[in-house]
């Protein structure tokens, strides 16, 4: 899988600090699954964070936290769950399949006209996420967004304005951007998207990103 | 050097940390050039004290980890707008899910300090915005699963290196990162130009997981 189009570093340190609506969390851990680039960026930030740890002032601890600490540890069940990881043929990565409850087949479509269907994925108030189904050379009905969309492809393409968006590639689209993304021929197309309820996320990013467009 | 100067303070109730720490070579002498001024610091190596929770389940490194560690988290979670009893108790889980996650931790990857963190960011989310954080799936490992030592090292060595870069920024610069990660960002102004030292660090992660893809295949 050859990626051309990437998260952004703010966006990826949105996601390290822990900021983003668990929407847009979903898209750039599941894009971060697949891409070795921009995992070995979210290290990097996930390092600040650890920098930041590190460099904390100290707030003291109760004077039984260590005994009660232990106290938890033997207290927790021992089990410990596995981390999710790749299963081969599958086409959803982990986090995306943990969300689904399964892979594709397991994805509950509704048709929403024009041969498109799509799923709403349950999350947090923040933002929406759902999974779209494109027939190959079918164009997305229209589906005007306020402030932020990012689109991850799973399977298949599209085009639109900005450029080709094969799987794994991210599109970052702002609502400046009036784009009709039509599926390629040859294949359907599925994707995964995530938009920003109004007020929340777009009052959050340019916040976080403004500082950091410079790295 | 005696180890009597080392600038680590354990009760002799955990055992007598300095000496602990030195018995088992936990200890590593850094030196850092500054400004022409020679520093050397003792700190124990972390990374180390975890493995020894990993293998041994040893309650003696547990306690240096806590003993550094614990203060920090509680520090950050109090940043983050946790109250005093929310800190403390959301402090001890962490250290809790340390030890129990000791196994998923990968030197190659990480420092001590950057696990910390993740671990602390997913539990402030959990328990302050009661939100979920889907997490990338783990990469496939190979049979040969005991991580590089020189990949750890290198990689330890970077974070320490933007540690102090962090260290170096200008306060105001400074404190906007602190606020990007701790602070609630829709409270505050932010709006500023900040760069870091972040391209070494990323091509040495890089270049660590490479090496992982590599072995793999």
């Amino acid at each position: 899988m050859t990626i051309r189009h990437h998260l952004s570093d703010p966006l990826i340190m949105a996601y390290s600090a822990g900021q983003l609506p668990e929407a847009f969390s979903l898209v750039v851990a599941t894009h971060v699954s697949l891409c070795d680039d921009c995992r070995s960026r979210l290290l990097a930030f996930d390092a600040i964070g650890g920098a930041l740890i590190e460099d904390a002032a100290e707030v003291r601890m109760a004077d039984d936290s260590f005994e009660a600490t232990m106290a938890r540890i033997s207290g927790m069940p021992q089990a410990v769950q596995a981390r999710s990881s790749r299963i081969m043929g599958a086409v959803f990565p982990a986090p995306l399949r943990d969300c689904v409850g399964g892979d594709l087949g397991a994805v509950k479509w509704r048709s929403v006209g024009m041969g498109v269907r799509q799923a709403i994925l349950k999350m947090d108030s923040g933002a929406t996420a759902r999974l779209l189904h494109i027939p190959a050379g079918q164009a997305v009905p229209d589906h005007g967004h306020r402030g932020m969309e990012l689109t991850l492809v799973l399977q298949g393409a599209f085009r639109d304005t900005e450029d080709r968006f094969g799987p794994g590639d991210v599109e970052i689209a702002t609502e400046d951007l009036d784009h009709t993304p039509v599926a390629e021929p040859g294949s359907d197309c599925i994707c995964l998207a995530a938009t920003d309820a109004p007020l929340r996320f777009n009052r959050l990013i340019p916040r976080i990103a403004q500082p950091f467009l410079r790295i | 050097m005696t180890l009597d100067m080392l600038p680590l303070e354990i009760p002799d109730a955990l055992g007598g940390g300095q000496a602990y720490a030195a018995r088992a070579g936990l200890l590593r002498l850094t030196g850092a050039k500054g400004k022409g001024r020679m520093t050397s610091d003792t700190e124990p190596d972390w990374a180390a004290l975890l493995l020894r929770v990993r293998d041994d389940a040893d309650k003696a490194a547990f306690a240096l980890l806590f003993r550094h560690f614990a203060p920090r988290i509680k520090a950050f979670l109090r940043k983050s707008g946790a109250s005093e009893p929310l800190a403390e108790e959301c402090a001890q889980e962490v250290m809790a899910t340390l030890w129990h996650k000791a196994h998923l931790f990968d030197p190659t990857r990480a420092s001590v300090a950057t696990w910390v963190f993740t671990i602390a960011r997913n539990r402030r989310i959990d328990a302050l915005r009661k939100s979920r954080r889907p997490e990338p799936e783990d990469l496939p490992w190979g049979p040969e699963a005991e991580p590089d030592q020189a990949d750890a090292m290198v990689l330890q060595q970077e974070s320490r290196r933007l540690g102090e870069a962090l260290a170096q920024l200008p306060e105001k610069q400074r404190s906007l990162i602190e606020r990007a990660y701790f602070g609630d960002l829709s409270h505050s102004e932010i709006a500023a130009e900040t760069g870091l030292p972040l391209g070494t660090i990323k091509s040495r992660i890089r270049l660590a997981l490479e090496r992982l893809r590599h072995q793999m295949s």
